[in-house]
């Protein structure tokens, strides 16, 4: 559904991705793995197009989609949930989600929309004219995660959805992960928490130093000695 | 209380409407496109220009007059922002400064060359209205209440529609924005053609009650930035209070005093409210 082939990418001079290819599936929901600086968030960011490729392709559903830019990238069907949430902090919690339905295709099916959203996060439709910036860290993760649904996406992209919060709260997020696969979304999810990513995907990739280092099913991952070793601490 | 200080007191609120509208413009587009146009009062300079030819030179109807000179000044703002912002959008400060204040030494220049330095009138003659036997211009009324009804249709519109919201939403982070759909270079269009159209429409309000010149613009752009920067720089609410208090002083300080003394009044208040409150008077 998803390809890369390939890809480089860096900021300037500084190059963070060399040569990466993934695939990901209809249905499926993978993970990418690996230690701060590897080029996680860096992936994410070309594939949402908000940071152009420098070399490589990338496919989506048959159509060449490497270096549109984002407000393309997401009429195809690819949502970003960014690193640390980036909600609008001064807008409530409906007005975001307005924001997330913005392409032509979704404001024609906003109510729809809005009460799938509402339906995943009760808690969301409590708190919707409250500002974004006054919810705890968690309710502003499952806004984060309305605001992208809002598109109604075919793959939904996540950067470090549990970053930054208390660890109950990163098992909340965890199960609104599992939520989401349950409604049939291919998702791509970048962790450092690799215990537990690898418990909600079905494949993942390792990345290091910008390129991928092994790649597997999440059991064959939670098996491998590297992995154990390095990521898990067995 | 004395009926002269009332009425000097309502005349002040008067004006505060229009000042308020372009507070609230040079506002939008601070806060969304991050420059600050120095020249935004010589954009209602170029309207009322507009304002007088259409209808005191070519005769058209004073309604389609005020129309097509709001739809030119959107139009300017659109081609200011093409011409001369959108080249140093990713500048330092200094230098947006430096092509936004050249802009307005090119306005005024190019408006002496075309126009001379006469003082032009577009000739309709509002009454005076003695209410209470106070008396009051008719023509501030309405400019007063057309500046409300505008800035009441803008907030409806940067509240209630999808392109309303973005324009919010890019003001707090403008590199997301584009994860939604929203092209940043289209909203700033956007802003900048609402921004020129709201310049046009005081443009339309202060024709009724002033000559048009090609230094117009100094006589109130100063007083703009001043609102703005009191209220906040980029915080539309409280620039548009800011104008009333601002309004207020200029107002009851030219009863009491002088017009002259009472601008300087309103420049010592606000200097003094920069050092006790820096970063504006609605920003907590």
């Amino acid at each position: 559904m998803l390809s890369l082939s390939s890809v480089s990418a860096g900021y300037g001079s500084f190059q963070a991705l060399f040569g990466v290819s993934l695939d990901i599936a209809r249905g499926e929901a993978v993970g990418v793995i690996g230690p701060n600086g590897a080029g996680k968030t860096t992936l994410m960011r070309v594939i949402s197009g908000m940071l152009p490729l420098s070399q490589g392709s990338m496919t989506f559903e048959g159509e060449a989609i490497g270096g549109l830019p984002a407000h393309h990238i997401i009429e195809h069907g690819i949502a970003h949930v960014p690193e640390n949430r980036r909600l609008f902090a001064k807008l409530s919690v409906e007005e975001n989600l307005r924001v997330g339905a913005f392409i032509p295709s979704a404001r024609a099916r906003f109510a729809e929309q809005l009460d799938w959203v509402y339906s995943l996060f009760p808690k969301l439709k409590d708190r919707r004219t409250q500002a974004a910036g006054t919810m705890s860290g968690g309710e502003q993760q499952m806004c984060a995660i309305g605001r992208a649904l809002m598109s109604k996406p075919k793959v939904l992209l996540m950067d470090e959805p549990s970053a930054g919060l208390a660890p109950i709260v990163v098992q909340q997020v965890f199960d609104l992960v599992r939520k989401i696969r349950g409604e049939g979304l291919t998702v791509l999810i970048v962790e450092q928490n690799v215990q537990q990513v690898l418990d909600v995907v079905d494949r993942a990739y390792l990345l290091e130093v910008g390129a991928i280092k092994l790649s597997g099913t999440a059991a064959e991952l939670k098996g491998n000695s590297f992995i154990r070793e390095s990521y898990l601490g067995l | 209380m004395d009926l002269y200080l009332l009425e000097a007191i309502i005349n002040g609120i008067l004006l505060g409407g229009v000042l308020a509208l372009l507070a609230l413009g040079l506002n939008l587009i601070f806060g969304v496109i991050d420059v600050v146009w120095i020249s935004y009062a010589d954009i209602v300079m170029c309207g009322m220009y507009g304002v007088y030819f259409l209808y005191a030179q070519y005769h058209l109807p004073l309604p389609l007059a005020f129309l097509l000179a709001i739809l030119g000044s959107a139009c300017l703002g659109v081609l200011v922002h093409k011409l001369i912002i959108a080249p140093v959008l990713n500048a330092a400060p200094l230098n947006q400064l430096l092509a936004t204040g050249g802009l307005l030494f090119f306005l005024q220049s190019f408006a002496t060359l075309l126009f001379g330095t006469d003082f032009r009138n577009i000739g309709v003659r509002l009454p005076v209205l003695e209410v209470a036997s106070m008396y009051l211009s008719f023509a501030r009324l309405i400019a007063f209440g057309v500046a409300l009804v505008g800035a009441f249709a803008l907030y409806f519109f940067l509240k209630k529609t999808y392109v309303g919201t973005a324009i919010r939403a890019i003001a707090q982070d403008r590199e997301i924005v584009g994860l939604m759909g929203i092209d940043q270079r289209r909203i700033y269009l956007v802003v900048s053609a609402i921004g020129g159209a709201l310049a046009g429409l005081a443009a339309c309000l202060l024709a009724l009650q002033y000559d048009v010149h090609p230094f117009i613009g100094n006589t109130f752009g100063p007083v703009i930035f001043m609102i703005c920067v009191l209220g906040g720089l980029g915080n539309m609410l409280g620039g548009f209070f800011a104008a009333f208090i601002i309004s207020l002083i200029i107002a009851i300080g030219g009863y009491y005093w002088s017009t002259e003394l009472s601008y300087v009044l309103a420049f010592t208040f606000f200097i003094v409210l920069m050092f006790i409150r820096p970063r504006g008077l609605f920003t907590p």
